[in-house]
C-alpha cells in the first residue's frame, strides 16, 4: 500500500509560520490562479459588447440573419446555468462538511458529503457539455465571432478546472474509502477543498459578468 | 584546514550511489537543481551570444549580405527571448535554486520534487523553443510577439508556434518554482531568522517570487488566446475578425514590465550581498532596501503602456503612464545611495566579485538614466523603435543583471565547487567586459538617436551609421572573448585542488558556516539567528574567525527520496503542446497520450514516498 507511505512531512519538519507549507502553496497557487482568471475574464468583457465582429447568434438579444431573413432568438438560458450554478454553491458546502467528517473521524458522513460533492460537479460540468453543445447547434461557435470564442474560452478554462477539481476528490474519495484519510491526514482533504472553493468563487464573478449583465 | 577539507571529500566519497547520469536525472537536491539550471542557462547564454555575433556581424558595414532578412529576423527574435527565458531568467533560479536554503539555514526547498519539476520543465521548454532551428523555422517574429505579426496570415510557417509553445511550457516551470520558492521563504527559515532579518538576496528573490506569481498567469493566457487564434480559427487579435493587436499589446506588457523586475530584481539582491562582504560594513539602510524593493516591483505592475507611447492612447493614459514610469526611479535611487552609502568608509577589499559588483552600479546607473529619458512620451515618440531603446535595455539587463550575476558567480562559487575562481583570470575576465560592454552598446545611444531603427536588417551607406556600428562589432567581440577568459577560469579551477575553505570571503550570511561545498543536508544542526548578519555576529562572539567546520554525518536527517516521476509529469507537460502543434496531423491522439502521460507521472509522484530517513553507509544505506 504506496499511499499509507506518503510522508506528511509537515511533522518531519518545522515551519515558520506554523502553517503547512502544502496549504501554503495551495492558497499560492489560487493567489496565481486568480491573475489567471482576471485575463480571461477581462478578455471576455473587452470583446462581449463588440456586435460587429462577426455574424451572431448573440447572447441577449434577438438576431436576424441578413441572408435568410431568419430571426433567431438569444441563445443564452438562464435557468439552466442557474441550476448548475447552485449545484456548485452548494457543493462548496457540501465539502465543507465532508471536511468535518474527515477532521472528526466520522467515515460517513465523510463519504458521504463527498460523493454529494463529486455529484453536484459531474452536474455542473455536464450541464456545461450540454450548454456548449446546444450553443454549437445554435451557430455560436470559436470561430463565429469574439462573443463566442471569449465566452468559450473563459467557461471552457473554468470547466477545465472543475473536471481537474472533480478528479481530485474522487481520488480523495477512493482513500477515504481505503480508510487513508484519517484525521491526522485530513489536510489531503483541505486543500482539495480549497481548490474546489476557489473554482466556486471563480463563477461566482463568472455568473453575472456572462449570463446576467446584458 | 587542509585535513578538513581532505574529510569532506573522503564523506562525499563514501556516497558512492549519489552519483552518475541517474543520480542527476533523479535528484531532488535542491543544490544539484541548482547546478543543473546553472549549466543548463549558462550553455544557452551562451548560444544567445553567439546568435547576439551573427547579428553584430551583420550588421558591420552597410547593405551587408552576410545574413538573410529572414536568418537576421530569426537571430534577433531567438537572441532576445533566449536571454531572457533561458539564460538571465534561469540563472538567477541557478542562486535561487542553490543559495535561497543556504541563506535562511534550511535543508532543502519545501517542495524538492516539484523543483526537479520546474528544472525539467525549463529544460524541455528551452529545448522547443530551439526546435525550430532543426526546421529552418526558428521564431522570427520578435520576443515580443507583437499581433498581427503572429497571425496565420502573416506567418504562415510553424515559427511563431515554437515561440508561443515554447513559452507556455517555459511559463509552467517559473510558475512551478515561484509556488515553491515563496513557500520555501515564508515557511523554511531557520529559528530566529524573522522576515526583516532575512539576508537582503532572499529578500530580492521573495519579491521576485511575487512577480512571477502575479505576471506569468497573464502571458500564459495571452499566449493560449493567440494559440486558439492559430490552431482553432478564433480572432481574438485578427483585426479582419474583429479582433485588436493592441489587446495584445496590453497583455504582453502587464506581463512584460512586471518580467523586467523579475530579470533585475535578483541581481540587485546579489549585489547587496556582496557589496558589505567586501566593505566589511552591514548592508546600509537594510529596511529603506527591502520597502523600496517592495514598491519597485507594485510600481512595476503600473507602468506596461509606457511601452505604448506611440500607438496613441491618448493624454491622459499617456502621462499617468509617464509619472508611474517617473517614480520608479525614486525607490531605484534609494538603492543606488545606499549601496554607495554601503561602501562609504568601508575597508573595501577589491575581490573579483566586488569588481563586478561595482561595475553593476555604474552601469545600471547609465541603463537608468537613458530608462527615465524615455519614460517622457515625446522623448520616447522620438526614441521608439531606434538602437537607443537597445542601448538602454541592454544597459540594465547587461550591465545591470549580467553583471550582478557574474559578481555572484564568482562570489558563490567556492561554496557550490569547493573551489575558488582564479583572481587573475577573473579581473581580466571583469575588464574585458566593461570594455566589451561599452564598446558594444555606449554607440548604440548615438545611432538610435540619430535614427538607426532596431530589428532592421541592414542600414544604406549614405545614413553614416557605418562607423559607430564596426565599434560596435568590434565590442561584440570583446565581449566573446571576455566569455572565453571565463570558461578558461571555469575550465582551469575545475582542473585544480578544492582549495575553497567553508568561508573564503568572511561572510556574513549562513551558508558560510557550513563546508564548501555543502554536505546533501546543509546544516547539521539547524542553526538559530539572532540579527542580520548571523556569522558576523558569531565571529564577533567568538573574537575571529570560526575553525573548519565538518560536514556531519547526516545520521537522523530527513532528506528527501530521488524521485524519477517529476521528468515524467514534465514529458507530460512538453508532450501536451507537441500534441497540439500536431494535431492538424495526428488528431487529438498526441493530446491524449501526452495527458495520460501527465496524470501517470503526477499520481505516481503523489503517492511515492517522499522522504526518507537519511542515513550514512556505515548504517546499511538508503
Amino acid at each position: 500500500m504506496e499511499a499509507t507511505e506518503v510522508s506528511d512531512h509537515a511533522e518531519v519538519l518545522h515551519t515558520s509560520t506554523g502553517l503547512d507549507s502544502r496549504k501554503l502553496a495551495i492558497w499560492t497557487f489560487i493567489g496565481s490562479e486568480c491573475m489567471f482568471f482576471a485575463t480571461l475574464i477581462s478578455n471576455f468583457l473587452v470583446h462581449k459588447q463588440q456586435w460587429l465582429s462577426g455574424p451572431g447568434p448573440f447572447p441577449h438579444q434577438a438576431w436576424t440573419d441578413p441572408a435568410t431573413g431568419k430571426v433567431m432568438e438569444p441563445i443564452i438560458e438562464i435557468p439552466l446555468v442557474t441550476v448548475g450554478t447552485a449545484l456548485l454553491l452548494f457543493s462548496s458546502l457540501f465539502v465543507v462538511l465532508a471536511l468535518y467528517g474527515a477532521q472528526k473521524g466520522r467515515r460517513g458522513m465523510m463519504l458521504g458529503w463527498l460523493g454529494a460533492t463529486i455529484t453536484c460537479g459531474l452536474f455542473f460540468v455536464g450541464m456545461q457539455v450540454y450548454e456548449f453543445t446546444h450553443f454549437v447547434h445554435k451557430g455560436l461557435t470559436l470561430q463565429r465571432n469574439l462573443f463566442g470564442a471569449s465566452f468559450f474560452t473563459l467557461t471552457g478554462f473554468h470547466g477545465t478546472h472543475v473536471t481537474i477539481g472533480v478528479i481530485w476528490l474522487i481520488t480523495m474519495f477512493v482513500l477515504a474509502l481505503r480508510g487513508q484519510l484519517t484525521p491526522e491526514r485530513s489536510l489531503k482533504l483541505e486543500m482539495a477543498a480549497l481548490y474546489w472553493h476557489f473554482v466556486d468563487v471563480v463563477w461566482i464573478i463568472i455568473f453575472p459578468v456572462v449570463y446576467l449583465i446584458k | 584546514m587542509a585535513t578538513t577539507v581532505l574529510d569532506q571529500h573522503r564523506v562525499h566519497a563514501a556516497h558512492g550511489e549519489k552519483s552518475g547520469l541517474w543520480s542527476w536525472i533523479t535528484t531532488v537536491d535542491h543544490k544539484r537543481i541548482g547546478i543543473l539550471y546553472g549549466a543548463t542557462a549558462f550553455f544557452f547564454f551562451l548560444l544567445g551570444g553567439l546568435e547576439a555575433l551573427l547579428i553584430r556581424i551583420q550588421l558591420m558595414k552597410p547593405d551587408n549580405n552576410f545574413l538573410t532578412p529572414e536568418a537576421y529576423n530569426q537571430l534577433f527574435t531567438m537572441h532576445g527571448t533566449s536571454m531572457i527565458f533561458l539564460a538571465i531568467m534561469p540563472l538567477s533560479a541557478m542562486f535561487f535554486n542553490f543559495m535561497i536554503p543556504l541563506l535562511i539555514g534550511a535543508r532543502d526547498v519545501a517542495f524538492p520534487r516539484l523543483n526537479a519539476f520546474s528544472y525539467w520543465v525549463f529544460l524541455l521548454g528551452g529545448l522547443y523553443l530551439n526546435a525550430g532551428f532543426l526546421f529552418g523555422a526558428a521564431p522570427d517574429q520578435g520576443w515580443y510577439g507583437y499581433a498581427n505579426l503572429t497571425s496565420r496570415q502573416f506567418s504562415p510557417g510553424a515559427n511563431v508556434d515554437f515561440w508561443n509553445m515554447g513559452l507556455q511550457i517555459l511559463g509552467v516551470a517559473s510558475l512551478a518554482a515561484a509556488v515553491n520558492f515563496f513557500v520555501t521563504i515564508v515557511n523554511m527559515r531557520a529559528k530566529g531568522m524573522t522576515m526583516m532579518r532575512m539576508p537582503m538576496f532572499v529578500w530580492m528573490s521573495f519579491i521576485t517570487q511575487i512577480l512571477l506569481l502575479l505576471a506569468f498567469p497573464v502571458i500564459a493566457v495571452a499566449l493560449i488566446l493567440l494559440m486558439f487564434d492559430r490552431f482553432f480559427g478564433t480572432n481574438f487579435f485578427v483585426p479582419a475578425g474583429g479582433g485588436d493587436p493592441l489587446l495584445w499589446q496590453h497583455f504582453f506588457w502587464i506581463f512584460g514590465h512586471p518580467e523586467v523586475y523579475i530579470l533585475v530584481l535578483p541581481a540587485f539582491g546579489i549585489v547587496s550581498e556582496v557589496l558589505p562582504v567586501f566593505s566589511r560594513k552591514p548592508l546600509f539602510g537594510y529596511a529603506a532596501m527591502v520597502f523600496s524593493g517592495a514598491f519597485i516591483a507594485f510600481l512595476g505592475f503600473g507602468v506596461w503602456s509606457h511601452h505604448m507611447f506611440t500607438t496613441g492612447m491618448g493624454p491622459i493614459a499617456d502621462t499617468f503612464f509617464s509619472l508611474a514610469t517617473m517614480l520608479i526611479a525614486i525607490p531605484t535611487g534609494v538603492k543606488i545611495f545606499n549601496w554607495l552609502g554601503t561602501m562609504w568608509g568601508g575597508s573595501l577589499q577589491f575581490k573579483t566579485p566586488m569588481y563586478f559588483a561595482v561595475g553593476f552600479i555604474a552601469m545600471f546607473i547609465i541603463g537608468g538614466l537613458s530608462g527615465v529619458m524615455h519614460a517622457s512620451p515625446p522623448a520616447d515618440t522620438q526614441q521608439n523603435d531606434t538602437y537607443f531603446i537597445v542601448a538602454h535595455f541592454h544597459y540594465v539587463l547587461f550591465g545591470g543583471s549580467i553583471f550582478a550575476l557574474t559578481s555572484g558567480a564568482y562570489y558563490w562559487w567556492p561554496k557550490m565547487f569547493g573551489r575558488l575562481l582564479d583572481e587573475r583570470l577573473g579581473k581580466l575576465h571583469f575588464w574585458l567586459m566593461l570594455i566589451g560592454f561599452n564598446l558594444t552598446f555606449f554607440p548604440m545611444h548615438f545611432v538610435g538617436l540619430n535614427g538607426m531603427p532596431r530589428r532592421t536588417w541592414t542600414y544604406p551607406a549614405e545614413l553614416g551609421f557605418e562607423r559607430l556600428n564596426q565599434l560596435e562589432t568590434l565590442g561584440a567581440f570583446v565581449l566573446f572573448l571576455a566569455f572565453s577568459v571565463f570558461l578558461v577560469n571555469i575550465f582551469k579551477t575545475t582542473r585544480g585542488p578544492r582549495n575553497a575553505p567553508a568561508d573564503p570571503w568572511n561572510g556574513a550570511t549562513l551558508e558560510w558556516a557550513i563546508p564548501s561545498p555543502p554536505p546533501e543536508w546543509n546544516f547539521q544542526e539547524e542553526p538559530v539567528v539572532h540579527g542580520r548578519d548571523p556569522l558576523w555576529e558569531l565571529k564577533r562572539e567568538r573574537g575571529g574567525r570560526l575553525a573548519e567546520p565538518a560536514p556531519g554525518t547526516g545520521a537522523g536527517i530527513h532528506i528527501p527520496n530521488p524521485s524519477y516521476w517529476p521528468l515524467v509529469t514534465a514529458v507530460g507537460v512538453a508532450g501536451l503542446f507537441v500534441g497540439i502543434m500536431l494535431s492538424h496531423k495526428t488528431g487529438p491522439w498526441g493530446i491524449i497520450v501526452a495527458v495520460s502521460v501527465l496524470f501517470l507521472g503526477i499520481f505516481n509522484w503523489v503517492f511515492e514516498k517522499g522522504y526518507s530517513e537519511f542515513t550514512t553507509p556505515a548504517h546499511g544505506g538508503h
